[in-house]
């Protein structure tokens, strides 16, 4: 197995929010490592904390507390100077390529932009010709340089996003919902692009998204969070065919299937309420409140994520 | 069952800066009372504008009903004066929209926004609209209604307010209802519940629906019937089993393979359907799926027009049709 690239350790990272007392607990102790090459999916709905994350790995949050160690160096202890050296290594694509994109300039002169500021690429010709290589990399036309954003489609904007992370040559790169925004025939084309990327760069991916069919397709292993918290973690495989934890098989059970016969037969756990306030957590285990199988002393503990096999964690005592 | 709704050879089409785009381009469908019908398709291809349509509410003057017939309970909607009009929409046919956060006023009260309709639409007295309203909204499932009425939107979550639309669209019994995207902006759990929601109400009031929306695990779910769109027209209709079972146009085809699916085996890659969608200002000769089509034909330059194919009711606007039949049987 390959080396571990990046490290969270209990990460913590709470807003302070005018007129509460009790700060919003976004991530409130959140575990898991990625190896080289690999692909994590992170899921959750709204609010779980799963961009919180994605944001302090990218150090464009602070964290509250815990370490981020990535290819052996505590992120959160870092000055300025030296995170902007490792910055370049840990590249993002976000959702909505349209409000990413300055909308002011050229895809070349957006695509050059960090080859000159990072000094990757110091001649200009040299730039111009590494544009046009990025461009080719991620489907797209050399002419498409001379373009501004809203000249080009949804799709099209998004291969834009995936090149300007790819001209650092970084070795993670935090895509958060990077398809949620496009259309079903072209989700699959952008799918199809990145894990192409990968297995021609060696890319490691965090995969953040809420579509667990498309978390399934595309990740190695997937980490479920609720209310700030992982509540399972392991392989694809085990997740989606034995999850243990409640949570996860009512997000499961949740996902519509496009096939009705197969609809019609099947067995669905809708969950009663909805998530409630990370200011106010509920006590013991944040989901016992809409859990279908709390018993008393889920109000009580909280239970912690431990191993229930072999790389297989949940955080439900029940499991 | 009768027919509640029969939209006609509809042409919606929008003056821009770009040139006419044919937004709903000659689209016809039927809803019949109390059942569901989807209309399926992608971003721009008409189908939000087809609903817009029904409701007579395209922004004129760059949007225009340019032609056809909007048939509700026999009466055509199209030929009703402004007035005529006020006393169909939220009586007679409700809507729900995809965001409910911006179609909700936020400076009105859950309560108020729940009794206007009910006193102008239905002359209630105050007191009266608001004991509806409080029973609405335990129809819908929000518990505490007494306080919950004295309160803003802001103060409901995404599935609340979503709930509170529907109590809204459900206020003066209408016979259709049109949802617009109605849980694209809900999380999956949330989606579940507002979903089993509106089948629960639709069924036990016997209201229609039609349900607009992209996704095709909802439509699977919820729909009785399809109409699959594209490019501003109907290019395959049937019933929910059929369009999934047995798709008999390449479009339908591409959407259903395109997406990974969490019952079937993992696939190494997914199949996407190539190149993008159309521009509408300057739709091609013909099919508007043909360049994008693995089945295209010399025919395809010819514009299809919906044809039965296979079973009882199932239609699709393909001349290559039956080569599909024949690859998914196979």
């Amino acid at each position: 197995m390959s080396e571990v690239l990046l490290e969270v350790d209990n990460l913590v990272k709470h807003f302070y929010v005018r007129g509460h007392a009790t700060p919003v607990r976004a991530v409130d102790g959140v575990s898991f490592t990625i190896r080289r090459g690999e692909t994590l999916g992170l899921v959750g709905e709204s609010g779980c904390g799963k961009t919180t994350t994605g944001r302090c790995i990218l150090q464009l949050e602070r964290p509250t507390s815990g370490r981020i160690v990535f290819e052996g160096v505590d992120l959160t202890t870092l000055a300025h100077n030296a995170l902007r050296a490792v910055r370049r290594r840990i590249q993002v694509i976000f959702q909505d390529p349209y409000s990413s994109l300055n909308p002011r300039m050229t895809i070349g002169q957006i695509l050059a932009e960090p080859l000159e500021v990072h000094g990757i690429v110091r001649e200009k010709a040299a730039r111009v010709e590494r544009v046009r290589e990025l461009l080719t990399q991620v489907g797209l036309l050399p002419q498409h340089a001379r373009r501004y954003p809203h000249q080009l489609s949804g799709g099209q904007r998004q291969r834009v996003g995936i090149a300007r992370a790819l001209a650092m040559e970084p070795s993670l790169i935090v895509c958060d919902e990077p398809v949620s925004a496009l259309d079903v025939s072209i989700q699959a084309q952008i799918i199809n692009l990145l894990e192409d990327l990968q297995s021609r760069l060696g890319l490691t991916y965090l995969f953040i998204a809420h579509d667990l069919s498309v978390v399934r397709h595309i990740s190695d292993r997937v980490a479920v969070m609720y209310l700030g918290k992982v509540v399972e973690i392991t392989d694809r495989l085990r997740l989606y065919e034995e999850p243990v934890h409640p949570y996860t098989r009512a997000l499961l059970s949740a996902v519509p299937i496009p096939d009705p016969a197969l609809e019609a037969r099947r067995e669905r756990t809708v969950l009663r309420g909805e998530v409630p306030s990370p200011l106010n957590p509920p006590a013991g285990c944040v989901f016992h409140p809409r859990c279908p199988i709390a018993v008393d002393r889920c109000a009580a503990a909280v239970p912690q994520l431990r191993e229930i096999k072999a790389g297989h964690l949940a955080a439900c005592d029940l499991a | 069952m009768a027919k509640l709704l029969q939209v006609e050879d509809l042409k919606t089409q929008f003056t821009t800066s770009g040139g006419v785009v044919r937004a709903v381009d000659g689209v016809s469908y039927d809803v019949e009372e109390g059942e569901t019908v989807a209309l399926v398709g992608e971003s721009g291809c008409g189908k939000s504008v087809s609903a817009l349509s029904v409701m007579r509410l395209v922004a004129e003057p760059a949007g225009r009903i340019v032609s056809g017939r909007l048939l509700f309970k026999g009466r055509d909607l199209l030929k009703l004066s402004e007035e005529e009009m006020r006393q169909v929409r939220g009586r007679e046919i409700a809507m729900i929209f995809q965001e409910p956060m911006t179609s909700l006023n936020p400076v009105l009260t859950i309560g108020r926004q729940l009794t206007e309709g009910l006193e102008i639409h239905l002359g209630m007295e105050p007191a009266a609209a608001k004991a509806r309203a409080a029973e609405l909204l335990g129809m819908v499932g929000i518990p505490d209604a007494e306080r919950r009425l004295a309160q803003f939107p802001h103060h409901f979550s995404g599935g609340m307010r979503q709930r509170m639309m529907i109590a809204m669209a459900l206020a003066c019994n209408p016979s259709l209802i049109l949802a617009d995207e109605p849980t694209t902006a809900l999380d999956v759990t949330i989606q579940a519940q507002i979903l089993e929601l509106m089948r629960d109400l639709s069924r036990r009031l016997g209201v229609a629906m039609l349900i607009i929306t992209h996704n095709l695990g909802v439509v699977a779910r919820y729909a009785d019937r399809v109409n699959v769109m594209y490019a501003g027209r109907i290019i395959e209709r049937g019933t929910a089993a059929e369009i999934y079972a047995n798709p008999r146009h390449p479009y339908t085809l591409g959407l259903l393979r395109s997406v990974p699916r969490l019952d079937e085996p993992m696939r190494a890659k997914l199949d996407p359907i190539e190149g993008q969608p159309p521009d509408l200002t300057r739709l091609p000769p013909g099919c508007a799926f043909a360049p994008r089509c693995a089945y295209r034909a010399e025919r395809c330059s010819e514009t299809p027009t919906l044809a039965a194919c296979g079973e009882a009711q199932h239609m699709s606007a393909c001349w290559e049709s039956g080569r599909l039949a024949k690859k998914v049987a196979a």
